[in-house]
């Protein structure tokens, strides 16, 4: 296997390169100036209870060259296609291989309602001055760390939503990320905006089908405006050589809504970092995750939930399945600040040991600064319920089928809260597959 | 077709390095209805567990045979699918897998690959027997067991029963934590499945489910065995009396074997 640099070798030059070469605005310009610089002082984040100093964060193709023209659904690889829904006219996807668009559908109700639904790279040229004021705000900072900082100066794909006034989307607006080079990076973007009173559903799935090393670093931002309601359902699986960083936050406003689904399935080492701020009186976050851990894999999984408004609640759901050597650490934290009176945060993690040599950590922690609110949380690590396979069994279903039924219905919270069909089925085949 | 058999002989059971069953033998045929009562703790549970094959109860003896053929030998999956039923106690709660997936599941697996039930016929067989006990379609869709309240549960045990048409069941104090229109619904369920290739063995604490689901026989348990048997009106001086004349009759201080085998 050909190894790729295995340092970083970005600099200020390259960066600034690479941004005139995609057309990019001289803010954003600058921004990645800024965060090259920053990479160099900055140290990686230091997840609790897991060591990622061994981890490859640099080992990668960045800019990978070659024809990215437009494909037709058929041309699609069979991988990619199997998430999409039979085609409809309500329906909207962007395809992203390597970062790049190669599919698109858009429904006219989404023009006429005058939502963007767009590629990032084309978000930046056209719609420069919007992204601009969400593009690493209130949800991530560029200097949190070294992988915030990489991320910005080398970003190289994601999209762009944004919802106007009291539009309510119907359909859910997909997205498919896939890797085709092996050695492709993926410093995805996402940036989801709902302005005042809107609704929005979004569902990402992130693909690769390589073993070779590479580096995802994804980060998402989310913007809920006061009374917004959207949902993220996300299906992370990206194959063994691929070390992933992704951080998906939101922000929610007064009144405003944001809902997480994510299916958490990657088969290399995994660092996640999935938080909500409550920022606006009455605000609600649910944040649903299910993974399986196998191999020899080491995860690291953050949940976490501030409370800033008053009224604001907050509900984190972790199920995990681990088998094999993997190593997983769950980290649950609901914060709640000093003022969110009448708030409540609640909290359950629970791990499904199928090894003896796995590891599974479920970290429940609330800190809570203010007396006026209602807080709880469950953890539980443990093995199947004997007596949920006897009640099975005693049906005459095998032990191997009322195994299948119990992981699958630990697992079903987040699969059931998926929007579309097709990726609903794909992420209970990549369950079958995994927990096998 | 040949009436079915279950046959109990010389069943010994140890739960944890105790033996609560000693000796236990009963023989139901195809079109009966058994009864067992008995106090507290004498065993009725762990007779049901270790017939179906629960792996807590270790048989250290005796036999089980389903028309002549030992079930003891195999899984549990197996005996179910050799024809066997139990109503639990205590029914599990499985999260995530709905009531209506899980009896799919169970059924097709009893049928066989290749000759699964279709999905039409399933959903009307399902449709209607809820219909017979009275139970909100909606609980179809729910997780299986999952929140229900005690009563809901034992509704959806005679549920199973009615949908997997076994050759024998046993029904562990089905009638706990019914009302009485639900107890009339349940019964009427059993009652329904009354032929000559079912039998039934219905383990109860209560005279009023027998009111309602006649029993061809009445069978007491104390210390892990039969003490008496009789027909429907053992049962109604059990409920007038109690247990204490039979205690006398046989000279049984202790009708719980283990305490009373602490004493020895
Ligand atoms: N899993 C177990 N572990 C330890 N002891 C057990 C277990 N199961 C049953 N026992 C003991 O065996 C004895 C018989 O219990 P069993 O549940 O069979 O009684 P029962 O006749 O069904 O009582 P009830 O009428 O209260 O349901 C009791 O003393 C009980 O504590
Ligand atoms: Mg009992």
């Amino acid at each position: 296997m050909m190894s790729v640099d295995t340092k970083w070798t970005f600099d200020e030059k390259y960066v600034k390169e690479y941004s005139q070469r995609r057309g990019e605005p001289e803010w954003l310009t600058e921004e990645r100036l800024l965060a090259v610089r920053l990479a160099e002082k900055l140290e990686l984040p230091k997840p609790e209870k897991t060591n990622i100093k061994t981890w490859n964060f640099t080992s990668f193709k960045h800019d990978v060259t070659g024809d990215y023209g437009e494909l037709k659904r058929e041309e699609l690889p069979e991988e990619v296609r199997v998430l999409l829904d039979r085609a409809s006219e309500g329906e909207n996807i962007l395809v992203l291989r390597d970062g790049k668009l190669v599919y698109r559908s858009i429904s006219e109700r989404l023009k006429e309602q005058g939502v963007l639904f767009v590629d990032i790279e084309t978000a930046a040229k056209e719609h420069g001055d919007l992204l601009k004021q969400y593009f690493m705000s209130h949800a991530v900072d560029v200097d949190e760390n070294k992988l915030t900082a990489h991320h910005v100066a080398l970003m190289n794909g994601g999209v762009f939503v944004y919802v106007p006034k009291n539009v309510e989307m119907e359909e859910p607006l997909q997205t498919i990320y896939w890797q085709e080079d092996p050695e492709a990076a993926i410093f995805n973007h996402v940036t989801v905006v709902a302005e005042d009173n809107s609704q929005v559903t979004y569902l990402e799935n992130y693909v690769s089908f390589s073993e070779q090393d590479a580096v995802a670093n994804i980060i998402s931002e989310v913007y809920a405006k006061p009374g917004a309601n959207i949902s993220y359902g996300g299906v992370d699986h990206f194959e063994k050589g691929m070390t992933t960083s992704v951080i998906r936050r939101g922000y929610a406003e007064k009144d405003a809504t944001i809902k997480w689904a994510l299916g958490q399935m990657n088969e290399g080492n995994t660092l996640s970092d999935n938080t909500t701020i409550l920022k606006g009186d009455g605000a609600n976050a649910d944040a649903k995750a299910v993974s399986v851990g196998r191999g020899k894999q080491s995860q690291n999984f953050l949940t976490h939930i501030v409370h800033h408004g008053k009224h604001t609640d907050g509900q984190i759901l972790t199920h995990a399945v681990m088998k094999d050597e993997a190593s997983s650490i769950f980290n649950g934290v609901s914060k709640i600040e000093k003022g969110a009176t009448k708030s409540n945060g609640e909290q359950t993690e629970r791990v499904l040991m199928l090894s003896e040599r796995a590891r599974g950590d479920a970290n429940p922690i609330l800190l809570i600064d203010e007396d006026d609110v209602t807080a709880g949380h469950a953890a539980s690590v443990g093995q199947i319920d004997p007596m949920q396979m006897f009640y099975l069994m005693s049906r005459g279903i095998s032990e191997k089928e009322a195994e299948r039924l119990i992981i699958h219905g630990f697992l079903a919270p987040v699969v059931d809260q998926l929007p579309l069909q097709a990726v609903r089925e794909r992420l209970t085949e990549v369950i079958e597959r995994k927990v096998q | 077709m040949a009436t079915p058999t279950l046959k109990i002989e010389n069943l010994h059971v140890e739960v944890e390095g105790t033996e609560i069953i000693k000796d236990f033998n009963l023989e139901i045929k195809g079109g009966e209805i058994h009864a067992i009562m008995g106090p507290n703790g004498t065993g009725k549970s762990t007779l049901a567990s270790a017939i179906m094959g629960h792996p807590k109860y270790t048989v250290t003896q005796g036999k089980v045979l389903l028309d002549g053929e030992n079930i003891l030998d195999m899984d549990v999956d197996e005996r179910a699918k050799a024809g066997l039923f139990l109503g639990m106690q205590y029914p599990s709660e499985i999260s995530g897998v709905t009531n209506s997936d899980f009896l799919r599941s169970a059924i097709n697996t009893k049928r066989g690959e290749g000759n699964e039930i279709s999905l039409m016929k399933f959903i009307r067989k399902m449709d209607e027997k809820m219909e017979q006990l009275e139970m909100d379609p909606s609980f179809a869709q729910r997780y299986l067991n999952e929140g229900f309240s005690g009563g809901e549960k034992k509704r959806n045990e005679i549920l199973q029963l009615l949908m997997l048409e076994p050759k024998f069941a046993i029904l562990d104090e089905i009638d706990s934590g019914l009302d009485i229109d639900a107890l009339k619904v349940v019964a009427n369920g059993v009652n329904s499945m009354r032929n000559p290739e079912f039998g039934c063995l219905i383990i109860t604490h209560y005279q009023r489910l027998l009111n309602y689901i006649t029993p061809d026989q009445v069978h007491v348990i104390m210390q892990g065995r039969i003490v008496k048997s009789g027909g429907a009106e053992l049962a109604e001086r059990l409920e007038n009396e109690g247990y204490d004349w039979i205690k006398e009759e046989l000279g049984i201080e202790n009708e719980k074997v283990g305490e009373q085998e602490q004493e020895a």
